[in-house]
């Protein structure tokens, strides 16, 4: 049973970075490559109907996180709770941002408005890269100081940084040079990603230009990519236990890399909505592989006095897990019919949908 | 340790304090925007489709507010409130979750669809999509209130050794008796809110010549349900909902009267007065005799335990805020009623678009519904102190324990600079939305 949930929530955890993902990277477009309000205009109408729900994903993986694995969600957002906060209030500006700009026409408003939207989404892409880092190095479970935990055995703190932002320190803080890296990667993969779904879903003047940005960036992504396996390796000494052990598992770094080099064919693709198609293989590859890895550990421990958190020791009741199967199947099904529904009405290019007029 | 369950305790009063602003009107609001587009539906007079599409730019303002004030709720079981989340995770995250899955997938796919897709849909697949956000909104207030009511008269559950709380039969969750009621009461709650707004922005136009055809529809409307929401707010599922408190929590019931000695003979319902908990009793008082006995158990002679046949471990940790909370609830209550059977008095003789004083009230009256609520809620809250599961786990035993009181603060202090702002802005917006008005289907 723990095994299922775990599944379905690394499952609606990846699609919610696939879909806000393409939101976050939209608003970087927006801020760096958007000087017309024409092509503002086009990348707010590429998202606008979408983000709202979008969104939904996180705060229903939360749900799913609080209900299954409740050591879990308390261990890990109390832990986490200054970047936490700070994702909140982002999430908080990237929304009225997105929301407002319409509102009142007058430059001043709206440029306003456009940075807030720019910039929160790409600190929010660099805050999720980092997360993720903070999850795959550990963290000091117990806080054990001079070898004795301070704390019970599955509680933590952590600041934002500490004097080394060195992953190695006995006091670890969220932002270390390792996990920045992982910042810097989340930042490059979901541009590439946002500028895939603005060619998809417009006309936009600015695709032809931004089919250029998509190919360089990917090749920065490459790169980093490469060296991050590299580093993965003085963070973990076995970072590929599991990919020994169970072979299958090879697949999910295949479709990250197929996703990867297919990105390079981005100038030759007739459908508009390949790259798109690309780069979600890419995150769903990259953060399966990352899962794959770390399996069953879902935090880990850097000290050797307190075990790894692992999703059978986190994990709610029997009973209650069993019978959340019941309701969670029914749910899944509305959420797919909802979703063909939306897709379906706002098909094809948005370009006249005239999003946040009033 | 003090200073960390005080800032944590102030930090959830605040976000959700601020939160509650929208969600009341949300629901209320989707339920009315469902009511014109039906009616447009019905008679086809464009007047009703153009009052839905003025509602739904006010909606969607509002909208966008609740969820991004909602967002930080759902972070804080877990942030500020991480040893009550561990404990009882397995039981309120059942309901939590579900909210996630059921109300908010709903009510955000369809919101897109109803606010950009009147063209595409036509309109009575357009009324479809606006009646299922309504369903998304209402479903969300229900399973938020089930785990509400868990926490007020906790069933279903076994505690195991470790102290960790065991969901045992899921169908309690639902069929807890305290769950109805407070559900309802809650729903009309929003109602009237929804309805003070929407007489007062008519009233607003009737008073400033502009906009008169939709001034009169606004305040019809909103007189018509305000009616039916206030009177059903106070009776049956106020007076139900009081009815669980004193089964169930009769010390709370005792403070929340401010009713310090039990009276023999039937005890009296304080109308004013102000609690002094040091010396057990109330200054300045003005009661009436006799009817609280009446009210609560159809009986002018009937006991009610006072505060003093408790012992004072067990009070609410904020009698004087408790008592506070819920006579000014009761009073704009009472108030409401009053106001809204004037107005549909006159609306019957046709004489209430003429009658200014009732306007100008029905205008003023816009902010109290809000205050009502917010304090009906602070009764709920406050009395279940000091218990965060009551009568089994105390609030300070549930906040997280490696977060100091220094950080607690300093999100505090973010909250109320960032929420400030969103206010700003959302009056601004608000009252640039109602100033301009509606437009008519000619407009366009």
């Amino acid at each position: 049973m723990e095994l299922f949930w775990y599944i379905v929530l690394m499952t609606m955890l990846t699609i919610y970075v696939i879909l806000d993902g393409y939101d976050f990277g939209a608003g970087i477009i927006h801020l760096f490559f958007a000087k017309k309000e024409k092509d503002k205009k086009a990348i707010t109408n590429a998202i606008g109907p979408f983000w709202d729900a979008n969104e939904v994903w996180l705060i229903a993986s939360g749900g799913v996180l609080f209900f299954a694995f409740p050591t879990l969600y308390a261990s890990s957002f109390s832990g986490f709770y200054l970047p936490l906060m700070m994702i909140l209030w982002l999430l908080i500006f990237r929304a009225i941002g997105l929301e407002l700009r319409g509102q009142v026409h007058n430059k001043m408003w709206e440029s306003i408005w456009d940075k807030a939207f720019g910039i929160s989404s790409l600190l929010l892409a660099l805050f999720f890269g980092i997360a993720l880092g903070n999850v795959v190095r550990g963290v000091n479970l117990g806080m054990v100081t001079d070898g004795v935990s301070t704390h019970e055995p599955h509680y933590f703190f952590l600041p934002l940084w500490n004097s080394s932002f060195s992953p190695h320190a006995e006091h670890l803080g969220i932002i270390d040079w390792f996990t920045l890296l992982l910042g810097v990667i989340g930042v490059v993969a979901l541009t590439i990603h946002g500028a895939n779904w603005i060619i998809f879903k417009t006309n936009s003047d600015l695709n032809e230009k931004l089919k250029k940005v998509v190919f360089n960036l990917n090749s920065v992504l490459l790169i980093l990519v490469v060296v991050s396996l590299f580093i993965w390796h003085i963070i973990e000494p076995k970072p590929f236990h599991n990919f020994i052990t169970h072979p299958w598992l090879w697949i999910f770094p295949l479709i990250a890399f197929s996703g990867l080099f297919g990105l390079f064919k981005v100038k030759s693709f007739q459908k508009h909505g390949m790259g798109f198609l690309f780069s979600s293989l890419f995150l769903f590859g990259g953060l399966a592989s990352t899962v794959a890895s770390i399996f069953p550990k879902v935090l880990p421990s850097t000290n050797a006095i307190n075990p790894d958190l692992t999703l059978y020791n986190v994990a709610a009741h029997e009973y209650g897990l069993s019978v959340g199967v019941y309701w969670f199947v029914i749910a899944v099904i509305l959420v797919i019919i909802y979703f063909t529904i939306q897709y379906r009405v706002f098909k094809g290019k948005m370009d006249d949908v005239g999003y946040g007029e009033h | 340790m003090e200073d960390m369950l005080f800032y944590d305790r102030m930090q959830f009063a605040f976000t959700i304090t601020f939160h509650y602003i929208f969600p009341q009107l949300t629901m209320g609001l989707s339920l009315m925007i469902v009511y014109f587009k039906w009616k447009f539906l019905r008679s086809k007079l464009d007047k009703y489709n153009d009052a839905a599409k003025f509602w739904m730019k006010i909606f969607a303002l509002n909208f966008a507010m609740g969820v991004v004030t909602g967002i930080p709720m759902e972070f804080q079981f877990g942030t500020n409130w991480a040893k009550f989340s561990e404990l009882t995770g397995g039981i309120i995250g059942q309901t939590l979750a579900m909210e996630g899955m059921f109300s908010f997938f709903l009510e955000s796919s369809f919101l897109g669809l109803f606010l950009f897709g009147e063209k595409l849909l036509g309109h009575k697949l357009h009324f479809l999509t606006g009646f299922l956000v309504f369903l998304g909104s209402w479903a969300s207030g229900y399973l938020i209130i089930a785990t509400h009511s868990w926490m007020q008269y906790p069933v279903g559950y076994e505690i195991l050794e470790n102290g960790r709380y065991v969901l045992t039969n899921f169908g309690a969750l639902f069929s807890n008796p305290w769950l109805l009621p407070s559900f309802l009461h809650n729903q009309m709650g929003s109602v009237i809110t929804s309805s003070f707004v929407v007489a007062g922005v008519g009233a607003f136009y009737l008073l400033n010549n502009k906009h008169s055809e939709f001034g009169k529809l606004f305040v019809k409307t909103g007189v018509i349900f305000g009616l039916v929401s206030s009177v059903l707010v106070a009776f049956p599922t106020g007076d139900l909902v009081a009815k669980n408190v004193v089964k169930h929590q009769p010390v709370t019931f005792a403070a929340m009267e401010g009713i310090f000695e039990t009276e023999k003979g039937g005890s009296e319902i304080v109308l004013i007065g102000q609690p002094d908990v040091v010396n057990k009793k109330l200054d300045n008082k003005i009661a009436v005799p006799n009817i609280l006995s009446f009210l609560t158990y159809q009986s002018w002679d009937a006991e009610i335990k006072g505060l003093n046949e408790f012992d004072e471990s067990l009070y609410p940790t904020n009698i004087p805020g408790l008592y506070y909370a819920y006579h000014i609830m009761v009073g704009l209550g009472t108030i409401f009623i009053g106001l809204m059977l004037l107005a549909a008095v006159q609306l019957y003789r046709k004489k209430l678009y003429q009658t200014t004083w009732i306007l100008w009230t029905l205008m003023f009256m816009l902010p109290f519904p809000y205050i009502a609520n917010t304090t009906g809620w602070y009764t709920a809250e406050l009395g279940r102190q000091p218990w965060l599961v009551y009568n089994l786990l105390k609030t300070s035993e549930g906040i997280s324990p490696t977060v100091s009181s220094g950080n607690t603060l300093f999100t505090l202090l973010g909250f109320i600079g960032l929420y400030i702002l969103l206010g700003l802005l959302f009056l601004m917006l608000a009252g640039k939305i109602i100033n301009k008005g509606p437009e008519t289907a000619q407009q366009h």
